[in-house]
């Protein structure tokens, strides 16, 4: 199934020798499902009444689904890849100091630019700053827990925050959450369309999380922990972890197929 | 052994959870944060074309609406253009309309509303007309990948009948499951829609 030789690279990084033929704006390659979680997952609850159970249409890409939102820095404040000091009130807010980075790339491993990467979580304490959160661990009045950043030109993001905490949630009476973050990804066209979840290594609730374990594909699961990257790290102030994303890749059209006449 | 194709993999999809509006539509979580936010109203005053509101619900299996779902919705300009470099068809580029979304349902009633323009109808690249319609995905907990539908006008019916993408569906009663009911109230013009995650009216979902 993986045909990539897994020798040449740091397996943890998902790097791969570069590929990049022209970038097209054709349809994207078709979506490899076997990697996603299914829409019906028993062991993640929720998922049981919220599942489709009629096939998806196929459909192949027309201009409606390779065009999607164009965001700029316009569309963004300052602090708002910041999240120790974005909501900061009285001082910064508690838990471990984490840079979080990486690149946005698609499956031909270029590098997504311009794109806009939403990212949310609990706080140090596993609480989030939401009216319908009630875990008894308190609110942190220095954090939001929210953030965005727009991709540069080589698709790279950063932001800085702390490391949220696990929290316990209603699937099983004891099932806890890894600590995580969320992450909403754009892309350039709306098919390329994406929320995910970042995970830590070493985490020991990875192995049982019921949403972590939707995932069928052992390799799609790890591609979702990041690394510790302590080259990234700043020494006496903040760790560094390391999240790359892979969005869809996109066809190009070598040559026009017309119909006569037409 | 062949060469390695050194394709990458597509990250896998994981749900938005319960509380996506923190990262999303941090108002609605009840909080202010960012400075510029998104919101569900696509209009400005100068954007060309009928302003409409798109209205409507999500359902689960037991026909309850989902009171924490995200939808986004994504469409062309009141010429059938959309606002992206990929779109070179004839219609006028409105520079200011996005032609992009996002709402969260109301936390009692499930209700989720767009303010909008009706598109123009659009020209894909093969030259073919297809009605006026709007793409929609849907997040919320429960939902393992955003699920991809599309909004056809219930006052589009040649349009309608002649488009590409609804003529795919095999079951003309399931097309039926991405029309909106147009109606006028207080002097507005609404457009109303159900979308359901299962039963027997499930609504047509696509693998784009
Ligand atoms: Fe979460």
């Amino acid at each position: 199934m993986n045909a990539q030789a897994p020798a040449l690279r740091d397996p943890r990084l998902n790097r791969p020798e570069p590929f990049t033929p022209p970038l097209g704006d054709g349809g994207f390659f078709q979506r490899d499902r076997s990697i996603h979680p299914p829409a019906h997952a028993p062991g993640y609850k929720s998922s049981v009444l919220r599942s489709p159970r009629q096939a998806l249409l196929s459909l192949e890409n027309s201009i409606s689904e390779i065009t999607g939102p164009v965001f700029g820095h316009n569309d963004l404040g300052p602090l708002d890849n910041d999240l120790i000091r974005n909501y900061a009130k009285d001082g910064d807010p508690v838990g471990e100091r984490i840079i979080v980075h990486g690149r946005v790339l698609d499956e031909t491993g270029r590098g997504v630019p311009n794109t806009l990467v939403e990212f949310w979580q609990a706080n140090a304490g596993g609480r989030y700053r939401h009216k319908k959160d009630t875990y008894l661990a308190p609110i942190d009045p220095n954090f939001g827990g929210c953030g965005r950043a727009l991709t540069d030109d080589s698709g790279y993001y950063y932001f800085r925050t702390v490391k949220p905490g696990p929290y316990p949630w209603r699937n099983y009476v004891n099932s806890w959450r890894p600590a995580h973050i969320h992450f909403s990804v754009f892309g350039s066209g709306f098919a390329q369309r994406l929320i995910t979840q970042m995970y830590f290594e070493g985490d020991p609730l990875i192995p049982v999380c019921p949403i972590l374990t939707t995932i069928p594909d052992k390799d799609a699961l790890d591609r979702l922990v990041a690394p510790l990257d302590l080259n990234a790290s700043s020494p006496f102030d903040s760790l560094a972890y390391r999240f790359d994303i892979v969005l869809r890749g996109q066809r190009s059209t070598y040559f026009e197929n017309r119909t006569e006449g037409n | 052994m062949p060469q390695p194709l050194n394709y990458l993999k597509e990250t896998a999809s994981q749900t938005a959870g319960p509380y996506v509006h923190i990262g999303l539509i941090p108002a609605m979580a009840g909080f202010d944060i960012f400075e510029k936010n998104f919101s569900n109203v696509l209009v400005t005053p100068n954007t060309a074309g009928q302003r409409i509101t798109l209205e409507g619900k999500v359902l689960d299996g037991t026909g309850t609406p989902l009171r924490d779902v995200l939808l986004e919705i994504w469409q062309a300009n009141a010429s059938g253009r959309y606002n992206h470099p990929a779109d070179r068809s004839a219609g006028a580029l409105e520079p200011e309309f996005r032609g992009w979304g996002r709402a969260g349902s109301d936390f009692e009633s499930g209700l989720v509303t767009f303010e909008t323009i009706k598109p123009g109808a659009i020209t894909d690249r093969a030259g073919r007309k297809c009605a006026p319609h709007i793409n929609v995905w849907v997040v919320a907990r429960g939902i393992n990948i955003g699920l991809n539908t599309r909004l056809y006008f219930s006052d589009e019916e040649a349009a309608n009948a002649a488009d590409p993408v609804l003529n795919l569906i095999e079951q003309p009663t399931r097309r039926k499951t991405l029309i909106a009911t147009r109606s006028e109230r207080a002097g507005k013009i609404v457009y109303s829609f159900t979308i359901n995650l299962q039963g027997p009216e499930e609504t047509v979902f696509f693998d784009v």
